[in-house]
């Protein structure tokens, strides 16, 4: 519910002062970092892969290398074919993918490239090369980086899958997560005792382990032969209340050209959403609930009483990617917190008619930046904030303690281990914003309680 | 690791952009190229080179005309401190879409600009131009020029367009609009001992550092570029009788044109490391030999503060003593006064490189090291790693991009990148560099790294 007061300051700005979102290509090259000796390839600009490298390595401290045309200006005239084709053969030679993941930029797609055929004619004037090319459109000005990310996805399912005979495994296409929540998903999965194959799986590639000899690109990530295989998977489970509400999306497609059958969930953060997604596993195969995650499920709501009266009725301002807030803002509600502000630089437009569907009356803000998300939090009186690191100059100007959670966190250290997802996600987050909330009390408190 | 010495090789296009220094090399570094497609370059694009260099001037707007990509990748990115307003660490962006592509983005501009202007009153507005603004040909100078009017303040437009040339080009574009700023202040209090600082950032405090040595021997520092910047003093900066450029790469275009328009001089200098921090001072000492004093001040300045680091270095040269050494740099002037700075720790230099060096600098590179030395013009992850693993690295000084490949190799890493939080300018800026290395190199946590981990192997469960 967006009150008359919000609206206006909601249509105050043309300009984007401190943008709440990043830009497409850094999605897609996000996703085909999950993918097992894949190197990602933007056509366009120098700057555009080194941004986005220099933006990720400062989340995932890992090495990143993403691959370019490096347009010219004789390119951006001329089209960048030839660019395309000698960058190809570069990266072939110099890190012998098995997948390269071919992106556009505004640039390439501004003056007309029609990637898609380039690729084709490479193909085809290259009959020895080994590696599978994907080719996905990233238009900065189209979307946000979870677009892009979606859109990398989508392409793989319909570029490297095929139909074929029912098997046993399961698809996860579990968006935009962290390594720890992957690793997580992978982990619960095994304990299920089903196979799942995870589209796209950075937990190794983006939280790696030292090396003992140089590593051109880093082991680990989903292996083309089992993108191929998702074609005849028994069901594919796609997380994301937001991501649904797509027309086109890679379950979608699995769905429609496989007939593999799709269910839609939110992201599991929480109990209630790690309920419906064991259940859905439970109803798809037949398995229970492992009895450790029963468990673990079992000591959360235990945790949950303990640490009640600590959230209970407190208020927060929650930002980030829509899915991501989506799943956050359902979280808090299920703890006790009023998600009294939800924004995201996201556009799609479906993240407020999403929360209203699910209950609730936060005011919801999309296509928003982070000065307009401070003016409308200013009115909020709000208790803290959850989001990623960007928040923190917002956090300050409201004296708010920031919970840091999703993508980037640029200012403190271990992102990449940040666990959101399942009972045991939930248990950690319940857990740090219980403490930033009597952290906060303690410090602004003269008496300085040693009990809580 | 013996393997990879097989496996990692270089792309035939990129060969004559790397050289192993030998007795009597004669054959020249190949450099100034466009990267090879493919080939991961660690360079960024024109966008960044002008981004970078105008970024630090705390009191103006500066808005990135284009799609959000290229506002949101350069918001609050250098560690340019600025002693007042911090208009600076905000990323404002016309945030082009779709429709804007499609039917121009000129009208949005300048809605955007007086926005900005109106609400923030910033003292001059910085417009950069992206890709896709040279593609779809908005007239950023004509909506620059009318809002100028409209506003009174300099609306100067930033020709950043990705794709036109390297980053150097970028440089080159920041230094016009720099250029249209300069010469419109008044400069009749400016002392006949002057300097402008050129090719500072302020990265961690460093240009208040050495703008301290300056004053302390009597001379008006009269403007930084851009570290710390303001409008108004470099509004006044053609009235300095010296320019002193440091960052040669970003700032002598600047330089070249404030002599020819007002002819100030100019000298180049580094301020890392003891040698060239002192010949800094002694430059620009000798620049005055009407105030004598100007050097006596200057001596008793240098003697003070080395008397104090030597001891101190001392300890740390002992560790470090004989370890080797990579150096990879955006700009080559820093490669210089690193090679000296290591050699006072008598620590040996295997591999030097850069993104943007010149022939001359690297003929300079060739010179200053030993045989052995590796030297390398827009190198990539790869052949970086190539050379960490080949030459037995035990340090690596590089920004962000190398930081990990050097960490995954089980090698210590010292940021010397515009994000750094500790002040390596300076003497004291020796000893914050000679702690760094000496910190990371002797940690106790690389005997668990693989490339040690045999000596370790008997422990393992």
């Amino acid at each position: 519910m967006t009150t008359p007061a919000a609206a206006e300051i909601l249509d105050r700005w043309t300009v984007t002062r401190n943008a709440c979102k990043l830009c497409t290509p850094l999605g897609a090259c996000l996703a085909f970092k999950g993918i097992e000796h894949c190197l990602a390839f933007l056509h366009g600009s120098q700057g555009c892969s080194t941004y986005i490298r220099r933006y990720m390595i400062s989340h995932f401290k890992e090495p990143i290398d993403i691959a370019c045309s490096n347009f010219s200006e004789h390119t951006a005239v001329f089209g960048g074919g030839v660019e395309l084709h000698t960058g190809l053969d570069n990266i072939v030679r110099q890190y012998a993918p098995t997948v390269i993941g071919i992106m556009t930029t505004c640039l390439s797609e501004t003056i007309g490239e029609d990637v898609g055929s380039l690729v084709k004619t490479y193909r085809e004037a290259r009959p020895e090369l080994a590696a599978a090319l994907v080719h996905v459109s990233t238009p900065s000005y189209r979307g946000t980086h979870a677009e892009g990310f979606h859109d990398a996805v989508l392409a793989m399912a319909e570029q490297l899958t095929e139909p074929g005979s029912r098997g046993h495994h399961l698809n996860l296409l579990a968006g935009m997560l962290s390594p720890a929540d992957l690793r997580y998903l992978k982990e619960l999965f095994a304990d299920f005792g089903v196979e799942a194959i995870l589209l796209p799986d950075y937990s190794d590639t983006l939280d790696g382990v030292p090396w003992d000899r140089y590593e051109a690109i880093p082991p680990g990530g989903t292996p083309l032969a089992a993108i191929r295989r998702m074609g005849s998977a028994q069901a594919s489970l796609e997380l994301g209340h937001i991501l649904a509400g797509r027309e086109r999306t890679a379950g979608k497609s699995l769905r429609d050209r496989c007939d593999v059958p799709l269910r839609s969930l939110g992201l599991p953060i929480g109990i209630a959403e790690t309920d419906r997604f064991c259940r859905a596993i439970q109803e798809i195969t037949g398995a229970a609930l492992p009895a450790r995650h029963e468990a673990e499920r079992q000591r959360l709501i235990d945790a949950y009483a303990d640490g009640h009266k600590y959230v209970s009725g407190k208020r927060a301002v929650v930002f980030g990617e829509e899915d991501f807030v989506c799943a956050m803002a359902l979280f808090l509600r299920e703890i006790g917190i009023i998600p009294v502000l939800v924004a995201s630089g996201g556009r799609t437009g479906l993240l407020e008619a999403k929360l209203a569907e699910l209950g609730g009356d936060s005011t919801v803000a999309g296509d928003v930046d982070f000065l307009t998300m401070a003016d409308l939090a200013k009115s909020a009186n709000a208790d803290l904030v959850v989001g990623n690191s960007k928040g923190y100059k917002l956090s300050k100007e409201l004296g708010l303690p920031l919970v840091r959670v999703g993508f980037p966190v640029h200012d403190r250290f271990g992102a990449a281990r940040l666990l959101h997802v399942g009972y045991r996600g939930a248990q950690q987050l319940f857990d740090r914003i219980v403490n930033t909330i009597i952290a906060h009390a303690q410090e602004s408190d003269e008496i300085g309680y040693t009990y809580i | 690791m013996s393997a990879d010495k097989k496996t990692i090789s270089i792309l035939e296009e990129r060969r004559a952009q790397v050289l192993e220094v030998g007795e009597g090399t004669t054959g020249t570094l190949a450099c100034e190229r466009h990267s090879v497609a493919g080939a991961v370059s660690q360079r960024a694009c024109v966008f960044c080179g002008s981004r970078v260099v105008l970024y630090p001037i705390a009191d103006a707007l500066h808005i990135v005309h284009g799609p959000v990509g290229c506002a949101v990748y350069t918001w609050d990115i250098r560690g340019s401190l600025s002693s007042g307003p911090e208009l600076h660490r905000n990323s404002f962006s016309t945030d082009l879409r779709e429709m804007d592509v499609i039917y121009g983005g000129e009208k949005k501009l300048r809605t955007c600009l007086l926005e900005l202007i109106n609400h923030y009153h910033p003292k001059a507005a910085f417009v950069y131009a992206t890709c896709i603004v040279g593609i779809i040909g908005d007239d950023i100078d004509g909506v620059c020029r009318k809002v100028a009017a409209e506003t009174g303040i300099p609306v100067l437009p930033v020709h950043s367009e990705g794709f036109k040339g390297t980053k150097k080009d970028g440089y080159r574009a920041a230094c016009d609009a720099l250029s249209r700023i300069i010469g419109t202040g008044d400069t009749s209090d400016v002392s006949p001992h002057s300097i402008n600082i050129l090719g500072e950032f302020n990265l961690a405090g460093e240009a208040w550092i050495i703008r301290e040595y300056y004053e302390r021997m009597g001379i008006q520092v009269v403007s930084t570029m851009t570290g710390d910047g303001r409008i108004d003093e470099i509004s006044r900066a053609h009235g300095a009788k010296l320019n002193v450029v440091q960052c040669s790469g970003s700032m002598t275009s600047l330089a070249k044109r404030l002599k020819e328009d007002y002819g100030i001089p100019f000298i180049r200098v580094s301020y890392f490391g003891i040698e060239d921090m002192a010949k800094a001072l002694y430059d620009v000492a000798d620049f005055f030999p009407d105030a004598p004093e100007i050097m006596d001040r200057a001596r008793t300045l240098v003697t003070e503060e080395v008397s104090a680091l030597l001891p101190a270095l001392e300890p740390m040269r002992r560790d470090l003593a004989g370890k080797k050494a990579a150096i990879y740099v955006g700009g080559a002037f820093k490669a210089f006064s690193l090679i000296k700075a290591l050699r006072l720790l008598d620590m040996k230099v295997v591999l030097a490189g850069s993104q943007t060096g010149g022939p001359e600098d690297y003929e300079q590179l060739r010179e200053m090291c030993d045989p052995g030395t590796v030297l390398v013009d827009d190198a990539n992850p790869v052949e970086l790693s190539k050379f960490i693993v080949e030459k037995g690295v035990d340090l690596f000084i590089g920004g962000v991009k190398e930081r990990p490949m050097a960490y995954k190799l089980g090698v210590a890493f010292c940021d010397h990148n515009h994000e750094r939080k500790i002040a390596l300018a300076g003497f004291v800026g020796m000893l914050n560099f000679a702690r760094e290395v000496h910190l990371s190199v002797t940690s106790p946590v690389w005997r668990f790294a693989p490339r040690f981990a045999a000596a370790e192997s008997g422990d393992r469960p």
